[in-house]
């Protein structure tokens, strides 16, 4: 009975190969029918365009709507890094007792789903549209509570993999302010923590459709789904674009991570 | 009297680098949730348990059931075959080339928005979807006894289209924090793959595995834009029933009702929460990260 | 694997089972297109625990994991009581293993730690009990039965992991490195635990290591392994005194290298005689490896001269011995001697050195090239 651990090995690999290519085929069969969708002609018989999709730049309402979810998406991450990113390490270094609960909050709109919040958003966005403003910007606001938990994670799991008690320690002892410390010191060794959560608002933002909907702001969901309403073909012709643009986006973020983390050795690569 | 004072100072600075996250939640996470809760007891003449009342009626009742059977299923679905594929990544090689193109189809198809998977669903198996046309061109019917797609079978099926890579995500760092000794020293001390499963990895991961199913069941329970895409509004779910009467023109009377459904759906999620963290926990002290 | 004996431990150990002899027989381990053990053979007597040392990657863990049957040779046989065993898996190997950190079972006391090799060979739960009550108290830790690993410290973890791989009784027991990952005074301590209960239940022990000073410590005998292959095996204090390559040599303890030349049986170093280890080393310039402690010092005039002279440059207070850094113009010395005497030369004094008549090895290769 020869090689008893490379016959292990070996029927892993085939179990492996089975698991890839049977969930493989259930994950991009949908996308793929997408795309087979949006490129249909008219006719049954008629051939394959790509009309659908450069229909899409034509049409204003459509073009709006992309440019506010992007929009959105890059002021919800930077409003993010502003206030999460800063509150955490100062927690974890002035008041460490404060680690929990501000974790516990962090997580609580996992709890308070987006379908509950926008009942109590309702009233607040009333008073916004009419004291600020009605634009559909307005919504980076509640959006930065939704993410709130994944990129907490995210940041999280950068902050525990640096030891920023020592490194500040150090930091201060050689004279920098605490800015220096968090912007110099942390945050660079924590980059491809932070272009996770980044990454993850983007998926985040990009996706929601919910509080949009129900607050009637049109965002990339919600003229989707209301393109859909009436010219299916069109409609997921745009979300095979959205989709196809936050896999690479985030396929893009996650190398850029990796490279940055590497160029400046890493944490603690022990 | 100086010192005290000195100490109330040291205090408020602290605090002052806390404060914008504070505030900032304060307005736009506790008041929000506040508001729901107000808005459950409230009535045109004041406090009230009216609304909360009209939560007992048969087809309120019978949506909250839809909605726990929905989330049961495509959360156990979710997580079994979630946890072979997470599996079957962390056996791979840390840094390869698979791993990371998992991890990151992972991370966009668990946020995929709910309207983009309805209708890449509707695409794929609608009336007119891609695979029912070929096995139509094949001699095959795909809808025998009618079209269940637009039905909570087909809203099943689609949620575990989220779900499962959710699982993933949840569940990997579990796996890797299996450590490789325990294996070898199974081996050794006479266990083969069977014992190693039923005895050490299993019991091990099976907090973890259980906190990540209770995390899959709430968000099942709590999606909504899919649902919204597929059914029509005010259908056989909690979070559609919520979205007709949030939207309701007809009086005040519903918004009121509205919240008391989310009321009651937050409730359910929050017993959920509660529970993963505890199991949490306990599985993260033995499979450290 | 046979019906279990239920005396007590150290008689029946011995009595109702003899100790095994382990062979490693031409054992080859190829990574890609790393060579990690190249035709290693080794003979473990029954009862014997041989250490294995060496730097990382020279081998030694490779051949640990072959013998337990982790990994697959590549060539060569493992034998074990007479029995080839090359062939089947680490289950049914009757090997016990001792890794080197993070192997007990978290989600299990310590208690049931030992009794799982046991509960894998279906004993009943209350003879489970008992022996893994006798095993714990066996490592010192019977107060500790009921707590979980991390409850426990490094060291106490250690010792349930040796008592959980004793509890099967097995014919050969392995330890991979299984101090490294301990405290300084924790694993002398249990260093020497170690080596008590090895020798109390006289089972045959495979142990391996970096630490120079443990391996001499614990072993009956050392072999010192390196990029695949074994350079020398024998007893701690021969492998010490009598090194057969400078690497051993070097390895082992500290050397001086200090040039001479080879006549007739003795090299002439500096103008003393020293005795060689092989006594028909052919004449001509060489290296001879000498130990610290077998330099001695005595006072010198200031601005005296010759090959024996030298100034003390560094002291290095290390408790009952100092080692003292003495530059002799065209090269460095590390001498050893007791702190009593140490105190006698402080940096900066004038020093002549003498040559104690310990056999030498010596080298061709004088770091430049061979000579």
């Amino acid at each position: 009975m020869p090689a008893v651990n490379r016959r292990r090995r070996r029927r892993l690999a085939a179990f492996k190969t089975v698991v890839y290519v049977v969930l493989g085929l259930f994950f991009l069969l949908p996308i793929a029918a997408m795309v087979e969708f949006a490129t249909r002609g008219v006719g049954l018989t008629s051939p394959r365009t790509l009309a659908a999709f450069t229909s899409i730049g034509s049409d204003p309402e459509l073009v709006d709507a992309i440019t506010a979810s992007l929009e959105l998406a890059v002021i919800t991450s930077v409003g993010m890094l502003a206030l999460l990113l800063p509150t955490m390490i100062w927690i974890r270094l002035r008041v460490p007792r404060m680690v929990r609960p501000l974790e516990l909050v962090c997580l609580t709109p996992l709890t308070i789903p987006a379908i509950v919040l926008v009942v109590g958003f309702a009233p607040l966005y009333n008073w916004i549209e009419i004291n600020v403003s009605d634009s559909i910007l307005m919504l980076a606001f509640a959006y930065l509570i939704l993410v709130l938990p994944y990129c907490y994670r995210a940041l999280d799991a950068g902050l525990s993999a640096v030891d920023i008690r020592t490194l500040s320690e150090a930091a201060r002892s050689l004279g920098a302010s605490w800015g220096t410390v968090m912007w110099r010191i942390i945050v660079p060794n924590m980059s491809s923590a932070v272009s996770n959560a980044c990454l993850l608002c983007v998926a985040v933002v990009l996706g929601e459709f919910t509080v949009a909907n129900l607050l009637n702001f049109e965002n990339l969901q919600v003229a989707i789904s209301i393109l859909g309403t009436g010219n299916a073909r069109d409609s997921i012709a745009l979300a095979v674009l959205s989709l196809v643009f936050v896999f690479f986006f985030l396929l893009l973020l996650s190398f850029l991570g990796r490279a940055l983390s590497r160029r400046r050795g890493g944490a603690a690569r022990a | 009297m100086r010192r005290p004072l000195r100490g109330r100072l040291r205090i408020s600075t602290t605090w002052l680098g806390a404060a914008p996250f504070l505030v900032y939640s304060g307005v736009f996470l506790a008041l929000p949730t506040v508001l729901v809760a107000v808005g459950a007891f409230s009535g045109p003449h004041g406090p009230t348990l009216a609304n909360l009342a009209q939560l007992s009626q048969p087809y309120v009742v019978s949506a909250f059931l839809n909605s726990l059977l929905l989330s049961a299923v495509s959360a156990s679905v979710g997580a079994v075959v979630g946890a072979v594929l997470a599996y079957a990544v962390a056996t791979g090689s840390p840094d390869g080339i698979i791993r990371r193109l998992v991890t990151a189809l992972c991370g966009v198809l668990s946020q995929f928005g709910g309207v983009t998977l309805a209708f890449a669903f509707i695409a794929t198996i609608g009336t007119e979807g891609f695979i029912v046309i070929w096995l139509q061109q094949h001699g095959i019917t795909f809808y025998p006894n009618g079209v269940w797609l637009y039905s909570l079978t087909g809203l099943t099926l689609i949620y575990t289209y989220f779900e499962i890579p959710l699982m993933v995500i949840v569940f990997m760092p579990a796996l890797d924090g299996v450590r490789p000794q325990w294996r070898e020293a199974t081996d050794t001390l006479g266990g083969g793959t069977w014992s190693y499963w039923r005895h050490v990895a299993g019991p091990l991961l099976t907090p973890a595995f259980l906190g990540a199913w209770l995390l899959l069941f709430a968000n099942a329970f709590s999606a909504y834009a899919t649902a919204a895409a597929l059914l029509d509004i005010g259908g056989v779910i909690v979070p559609l029933q919520i979205s007709r009467a949030f939207s309701s023109e007809v009086g005040l009377n519903q918004a009121n009702f509205a919240a008391a459904l989310a009321l009651g759906m937050v409730v359910i999620v929050a017993i959920i929460t509660t529970l993963y963290a505890r199991l949490q926990r306990r599985s993260a002290r033995w499979l450290p990260r | 694997m046979g019906a279990l004996d239920s005396r007590p431990i150290g008689a029946s150990w011995g009595g109702s089972r003899s100790a095994a002899e382990v062979r490693l027989e031409d054992l080859r381990r190829i990574y890609g297109s790393t060579t990690a053990l190249d035709g290693l053979n080794i003979t473990i007597q029954a009862g014997e625990l041989v250490a294995l040392l060496g730097p990382s990657g020279c081998g030694k863990t490779t051949a640990l994991r072959l013998v337990a049957g982790l990994e697959d040779a590549d060539g060569g046989q493992v034998v074990i009581d007479g029995r080839d065993v090359t062939h089947l898996p680490a289950s049914r190997r009757d090997t016990g293993m001792v890794f080197q950190a993070y192997s007990l079972f978290p989600h299990m006391t310590a208690r049931e730690n030992v009794a799982f090799g046991l509960r894998m060979r279906k004993v009943g739960v209350a003879e489970r009990r008992q022996r893994a009550g006798e095993m714990l108290e066996l490592v010192g830790l019977s107060t500790q039965a009921d707590r979980y690993a991390h409850q426990l410290s490094g060291g106490q973890q250690q010792r349930v992991a040796l008592a959980r791989a004793l509890a099967i009784r097995p014919s050969v027991l392995l330890l991979d490195e299984p101090l490294s990952a301990l405290d300084a005074r924790v694993r002398s301590q249990l260093r020497d635990e170690i080596r008590r209960v090895q020798r109390e239940v006289g089972i045959t022990t495979l142990f391996v290591t970096h630490d120079q000073e443990e391996a001499l410590a614990i072993a009956d005998r050392v072999g010192v392994m390196r990029a695949g292959r074994l350079e020398q095996m024998g007893p701690p204090t021969t492998i010490y005194s009598q090194p057969t390559t400078p690497f051993v040599a070097e390895f082992v303890g500290l050397t001086n290298r200090l040039s001479g030349t080879v006549s007739g049986g003795s090299v002439d170093v500096r103008g003393i005689r020293l005795p060689l280890i092989a006594r028909d080393t052919p004449d001509g310039p060489a290296v001879a490896l000498v130990r610290p402690e077998a330099v001695s010092l005595t006072l010198a005039a200031e601005g005296s001269n010759g090959p024996l002279s030298g100034t003390v440059i560094a002291v290095s207070f290390l408790g009952a011995v100092s080692r003292l850094t003495v530059d002799m113009g065209d090269t460095t010395l590390v001498v050893q001697v007791p702190t009593a005497e140490a105190t006698a030369h402080p940096g900066g004094t004038r020093v002549r050195i003498a040559l104690r008549q310990d056999p030498v090895l010596i080298t061709r290769d004088n770091g430049r090239g061979r000579l």
